[in-house]
């Protein structure tokens, strides 16, 4: 550690002003803060501070998206081995997924990483770190079979259109995960449905009578009769993106971040009753089988809770004032289970809805801040 | 009529050093007034370096009012005039006599004086700065017509001072200062105490409310929001209880009074206890044998009070030091550490698991300046009815029309402080409410 911290003070000085890698110097301040939180002290304001800063609050989101990327993994090679039809124990099926998942998760990361880096020289900005979450969450809402050169892309697009033309993190309207999974659903629309691309075969023969669909896919066609059981659901072995299937995994997740006050919980649970309301109401209309889906079976199917849980709960898009927080979270469930049912070309409505509530979350904020103005007013007017 | 309040939002920050109830005293040779303590105010000096003062002789006025005197805490003599940039005054300077010699002013006649009558006296007696205004949280002015006059009659902030303590025998002087100041205002002069009245229980010619929770509920302003809310035009006066029974001792005698009882708190002092001291008194004189080397020394709590270097003096309005630990310690992947020491109001560190833990806390930022990323954050320790983040935001691009209709006229830099103290962004929320005010008042005037 002492030794570390030797190294990194005595290239320091190539990087400071006048030195002569001056330009480079947000890579070098990014990877020292990295290693070192700084030991800068209090100059004015408060002269003690909490220990939580950016960087912990995001490693805490990372954390929370472990068990889905491992459960992804796990799953990825089991609906392989269940394809080809052959037996495999458990740990294959494990290393079998990460060799599919990993490559997805280092393009997103070199990538994004790459362009965040490009924009702080550039800027002359220290780096800033949300992209650190975003880029884990990309490859978990990829179908396992996206080509790498694909996953490249989206991810350019998502950083640079999603987030640094507004300003950069803080700055941005979409979430920058979905935006990058919507590019490639617009941009790539063969490539990005239909029954090939969620499970992994390397080529190789399928089994006789197994489709590869996802349960949204075979829901369209067969309504109940065609989703996979309630529990297979919950538990999340069943073919759809790498890192969204396992309500479970989603769900621990969600405890660790509501434990540590990251994630808003008013979101998760407006979200939730959201949806469920939408497929209540279907399930009394009934006008087809997929309407007749159960509500509680409805919402375990595609990726409502990672929608739920990672994607509408990201603090810069979503709504930022309590009361707003209800109404972003209730649109983006009821919006999300609607759209999905409604056009069975768009089976991942839940993307679109959380997409369509960012872009309503400042108006949603407006009207919440207009309320407490016009409270405000009103009590000066009553004593005047 | 009396209120019952009780506030949820906050937090009560356990620090190590609480201030053990026991009263010392302690003398300084070298004692300072600080035209800087009085936000807004641009002193003209009426004295000169080596002039003979008393206790109670005006040093300086304001350049916007004659009549608003700042007079010497101690007799002796004017040792140096320290200033700054573009010749501002920042220090006057004075050897303290062994035998303090007081000015002696005449007040006879405040119990038939009017509000003038009392404002002049307060004014004369260089008194008149203690008394200060809600909106803007600078000192009051001589014309204003305000509401009421509030007095938080005890402080929730880290370590902070317990008045109770310090007032026990001032019940009479407190008394007088309530008259005088119930003279001043249309409406009533409000105490707020936190349930346990004490010496606050008999005095008259008040309001005593209460209110319950976490801090900042001793911060006036929160008081003030949930008894009777400031709207836009309206003025409010506060006053420190200390000051309080200060002016009420000034009123009694016609001497000022010079000393202040605060509470020497903190993880790097020897023994915390109270102690009486001068107002302006050095630094040197407080911490000689009392705090460990190289400790940062706090006029104030850890939330709002000035970092004072060890040449330094006390500001005005304090009635507590805080000496805690000074952090230069680059941490290898704090980030990630688990933190058992470090305090959050988020759960990301698992001192949550320790509630009643005490903290040594330094004076590390822990992080990095960034733009606003987490919400709701503020919200969980800001017992307004106002949207803070949005309220800093309009004041980051000058929109005064919109901090206008956010708020700004009840908040005060202070009430930001555990905004600013739990900030994920690391943001300085205070001097951007400050700045806020000052706009505010530059473009009325």
């Amino acid at each position: 550690m002492e030794f570390i911290k030797n190294i990194v003070e005595s290239v320091k000085p190539n990087f400071d002003k006048g030195g002569k890698l001056e330009k480079y110097w947000p890579v070098f301040d990014g990877l020292e803060t990295f290693l070192f939180v700084p030991g800068h002290a209090t100059s004015k304001g408060a002269h003690i501070r909490d220990g939580i800063d950016l960087k912990r609050t995001m490693v805490t989101v990372i954390l929370a998206l472990v068990p889905c990327l491992l459960f992804g993994m796990y799953n990825v090679g089991y609906q392989h081995f269940l394809a080809i039809g052959e037996s495999a124990e458990f740990i294959d099926m494990v290393i079998y997924g990460a060799i599919r998942v990993l490559p997805l998760v280092i393009v997103s990361y070199g990538v994004g990483l790459g362009i965040e880096f490009l924009f702080c020289i550039k800027n002359g900005h220290s780096i800033q770190e949300g992209f650190l979450v975003s880029g884990m969450l990309i490859p978990l809402i990829m179908p396992v079979e996206v080509p790498l050169w694909m996953v490249a892309a989206a991810t350019a697009f998502a950083v640079v259109f999603g987030k640094e033309v507004f300003g950069g993190t803080g700055m941005n309207i979409l979430n920058p995960a979905l935006t990058a999974r919507a590019f490639l659903f617009f941009a790539y629309p063969t490539k990005m449905s239909g029954n090939s691309v969620w499970i992994s075969t390397d080529g190789m023969q399928t089994v006789d009578g197994y489709t590869g669909a996802t349960a949204l896919g075979n829901a369209v066609e067969q309504g109940v009769a065609g989703i996979p059981p309630y529990l297979d659901a919950i538990i999340g072995i069943i073919p759809g993106s790498v890192g969204e299937t396992s309500v479970i995994a989603c769900l621990i997740g969600a405890v660790i971040l509501i434990a540590s006050g990251i994630g808003s919980w008013r979101i998760m649970l407006s979200m939730l009753i959201g949806g469920y309301v939408m497929g209540y109401l279907f399930n009394m209309w009934g006008a087809n089988s997929y309407m007749e889906i159960p509500a509680h079976h409805q919402l375990m199917l595609g990726g409502f809770f990672f929608g739920m849980v990672f994607m509408a709960t990201d603090p810069v898009s979503a709504a930022q004032t309590n009361t707003g927080k209800w109404v972003y979270g209730f649109f983006c469930g009821l919006l999300g289970i609607m759209i999905r049912v409604f056009n069975p070309a768009y089976p991942e409505g839940i993307m679109m809805a959380i997409l369509f509530m960012n872009v309503m979350a400042p108006l949603i904020d407006h009207y919440v801040v207009q309320g407490n103005i016009s409270k405000r007013l009103k009590r000066a007017q009553a004593i005047a | 009529m009396a209120k019952n309040v009780k506030i949820s939002r906050g937090v009560d920050i356990n620090l190590v050093g609480k201030a053990e109830e026991k009263l010392g005293a302690i003398d300084s040779t070298t004692v300072a007034l600080k035209p800087t303590d009085f936000h807004g105010v641009i002193p003209k000096l009426e004295v000169k370096e080596g002039d003979e003062v008393k206790a109670g002789t005006p040093l300086f006025h304001d350049k916007a009012n004659e009549n608003t005197k700042f007079v010497s805490p101690v007799s002796g003599e004017v040792v140096e005039v320290v200033r700054g940039a573009k010749r501002r005054i920042l220090e006057v300077r004075l050897l303290a006599d062994k035998e303090t010699k007081f000015e002696n002013f005449d007040v006879s006649g405040v119990n038939s004086a009017d509000k003038a009558g009392i404002i002049e006296i307060l004014q004369r007696g260089g008194q008149w700065p203690l008394i200060k205004k809600r909106p803007f949280d600078v000192m009051a002015g001589a014309n204003e017509d305000p509401k009421a006059i509030f007095i938080s009659a005890f402080d929730s902030s880290p370590l902070a001072p317990n008045y109770n303590f310090i007032l026990k025998d001032r019940a009479t002087d407190l008394q007088t200062g309530i008259d005088a100041l119930a003279k001043l205002t249309k409406g009533a002069v409000n105490i707020v105490t936190r349930g346990d009245k004490g010496v606050f229980s008999g005095l008259n010619n008040c309001t005593i409310h209460s209110i319950a929770g976490p801090h900042p509920a001793g911060n006036v302003g929160v008081q003030i929001h949930h008894i009777e809310p400031l709207n836009k035009g309206e003025i409010v006066w506060t006053i420190n209880v200390q000051d309080l029974a200060a002016i009420g001792s000034f009123l009694n005698t016609g001497k000022i009074q010079n000393s202040r009882v605060l509470a020497m708190t903190g993880a790097e002092v020897k023994a915390p206890q109270y102690y009486s001291v001068v107002l302006g008194s050095s630094v040197e004189s407080l911490s000689k044998g009392n705090i460990n080397d190289n400790a940062r020394f706090i006029s104030g709590n850890v939330l709002t009070g000035d970092k004072i270097e060890a040449a330094g003096y006390l500001g005005y309005y304090h009635h507590q030091v805080t000496a805690i630990r000074e952090d230069h310690e680059a941490e290898f992947f704090g980030w990630v550490a688990p933190g058992f020491d470090k305090f959050s109001l988020s759960k990301t560190f698992f001192s949550w698991a320790m509630p009643n833990k005490k903290y040594n806390l330094g004076t590390g930022i822990h992080g990095e300046e960034r733009a606003f990323v987490m919400t709701g954050q503020y919200e969980k320790v800001f017992p307004f009815d106002i949207y803070p983040v949005q309220l800093l935001k309009s004041i980051i691009i000058n929109d005064i029309e919109q901090m206008e209709n956010l708020g700004i006229y009840e908040v005060a830099p202070e009430d930001f402080a555990l905004c600013e103290f739990g900030c994920t962004s690391k943001i300085n929320s205070q001097e951007i409410v400050r700045n806020g005010l000052d706009l505010i008042i530059k473009e009325l005037s």
